[in-house]
């Protein structure tokens, strides 16, 4: 289970001064599959990266099953069971598609191995597996790569930052069913950023995040009519 | 056939993948002497008598055959400067693998310079590969001086691999090609110097032919306080396309000079020059390091991608 206690962020303006993105955030994710919404600018990528170690939070703490992990660096919590796609995949010149699995795997996996992944993501195996991840491959095909290293991490709690961000709208349509797939067949827990509506239909628990704090937690039958109401956007953030 | 020791079938295995003496033509150099040569029946050998050397003649039509012409120095503080003539007959399609191992386990300067000459046929393919690679326990210097000429003939195709990743103190390869019409030339290098290493590589080609083309792809890095310099002179003497590209990881206190230069003497010259030097992406360290590498891991495996 993951907790976050208190956590804080601001980050500093280039005009001096500082501005603050995550206040005083309290959450625990014990659920197979949660979801973060709330606007853009909210704070949610922050947040996601702060529990990777990518970000370090101004204060507060970060718990994994108990332990303090807000003083291990990316390595140390990668290695504890934490795995993050990133919202926009990075390119590597010469590494390719089975070089990044295998290290996702964290063994040196066979070609079939290897391109089971690929298929669970949609992707014809064949075609990809000897690919660079370089510029010759587009958004979509990079974040379906992304999502099919951290099925080879398999860990207990895997961090998505908004999956739907450069996918067009036929290629989410399969997207969507990679999720379903992983909430059905997952061990550990997946905590998902997302606007997607049909993303955050397939959640067991929603949080909306607005102005740096969580402004709603609850199911989707709770969460949703906030959302999706005509002034909900507004409500939150003239609310804090 | 003479048996070679560990330290150079190590060198050989480092420098053209083979363990034992090559099957089909090869000549093989060790220790300044011709240490055995081999003909086919389509690609003859023969010692030059005036100068150190050899002269490889392939039949014209000879196809999917392999020479290997692998160079080993495993005596400190030895120098020596070789000549190499290819004549490639037309419509062949042949892969030759050269290549310089030094073993320097003593305090003299080792230095290999290899003159290199290749004259392509109408239609003749080539696939050139070369290593080039340096050990030693001593505090002796390795230095490698390869030069490469090609004459391409009208359709010849020419595909040049070279890579120099360990031990070599001091390079300077300069590499010069002229092309006829619809000859294609494509140049894939890589460069990885440590320590104090120098290396420096030029490549200057001239496209005389209508319809010739070049890609010169030059990838390195540079780690220490180690220095490169890139120099490259395209010129489009017709209509032609051509395209350089210096791509550059810079590490540590290392330093890093790309000089590109295209020259169009033709209206319908097309010439393209990119370069790029800078350290590795903070990103790509941190997506590495999500999947459990440590920043030190990350870092190899980045520069092991990008000299593959």
């Amino acid at each position: 289970m993951l907790e976050l206690q208190h956590v804080c962020f601001s980050a500093p303006l280039e005009s001096g001064g500082k501005t603050e993105i995550l206040n005083d955030i309290n959450l625990k994710i014990s659920e197979r599959f949660m979801a973060i919404t709330g606007p853009n600018g909210s704070g949610k990528s922050t947040l996601a990266k702060i529990i990777a170690g990518i970000i370090t939070p101004t204060s507060g703490r970060v718990l994994l099953d108990g332990e303090d992990i807000t003083d291990l660096s990316i390595t140390e919590r990668a290695k504890r069971g934490i795995s993050f796609a990133f919202q926009q995949p990075v390119r590597f010149k010469g590494l390719t598609v089975k070089d990044l699995i295998s290290l996702a795997a964290g063994e040196k996996l066979s070609i079939s191995a290897a391109c089971s992944y690929l298929s669970e993501v949609g992707l014809c195996a064949k075609e990809y597996i000897n690919r660079e991840i370089n510029a010759s491959l587009s958004g979509g095909e990079l974040k379906r790569i992304e999502i099919a290293e951290i099925l080879a991490r398999a860990t207990k709690l895997s961090i998505f930052d908004e999956p739907e961000a450069g996918i067009d709208l036929w290629s989410f349509n399969n997207l969507i069913k990679v999720f379903e797939k992983m909430h059905e067949k997952i061990n550990g827990s997946i905590l998902i950023i997302s606007h997607q509506e049909r993303i955050l239909n397939i959640a067991d628990k929603l949080i909306m995040i607005a102005n740096g704090k969580v402004a709603a937690e609850g199911t989707k039958e709770e969460v949703f009519p906030l959302l999706f109401g005509t002034t909900a956007g507004c409500r939150f953030t003239e609310g804090n | 056939m003479r048996e070679l020791d560990n330290i150079k079938k190590n060198l050989l295995e480092q420098v053209a993948d083979i363990h034992e003496i090559p099957a089909g033509a090869y000549s093989l150099r060790v220790d300044g002497k011709l240490f055995g040569k081999s003909n086919s029946e389509n690609i003859e050998i023969v010692a030059k008598t005036d100068k150190q050397g050899i002269d490889i003649y392939v039949k014209p039509g000879t196809k999917k055959e392999s020479l290997h012409i692998p160079v080993l120095l495993a005596q400190s503080g030895l120098k020596e400067l070789v000549y190499n003539d290819f004549h490639i007959g037309q419509d062949c399609d042949i892969t030759i693998v050269a290549g310089c191992g030094i073993h320097n386990g003593g305090k003299g300067e080792s230095e290999h310079s290899g003159i290199h000459a290749f004259y392509l046929g109408k239609n003749a393919r080539v696939k050139y590969i070369e290593k080039h690679y340096g050990e030693g326990d001593g505090n002796g210097k390795n230095t490698m001086n390869p030069t490469t000429v090609a004459e391409l003939a009208e359709g010849a195709y020419m595909e040049m691999e070279t890579a120099q990743i360990k031990g070599i103190d001091s390079t300077n390869r300069l590499t010069k090609a002229t092309l006829a019409d619809k000859a294609t030339l494509i140049v894939r290098e890589k460069v990885m110097t440590h320590g104090t290493q120098r290396a420096e590589t030029r490549f200057e080609v001239d496209l005389n032919g209508e319809g010739c083309n070049t890609h010169v792809v030059s990838r390195s890095v540079a780690r220490d306080s180690s220095t490169q310099l890139f120099v490259s002179h395209v010129n489009g003497n017709n209509a032609c396309t051509g395209r350089t590209e210096c791509d550059a990881i810079i590490m540590d206190g290392a330093s890093v000079s790309a000089v590109p230069e295209i020259m169009a003497n033709h209206p319908d010259a097309s010439l393209v020059h990119e370069a790029a030097i800078g350290k590795i992406a903070g990103e790509q360290l941190i997506k590495l390091m999500t999947l459990g590498l440590t920043e030190k891991e990350a870092e190899e495996q980045i520069i092991g991608g990008f000299l593959k």
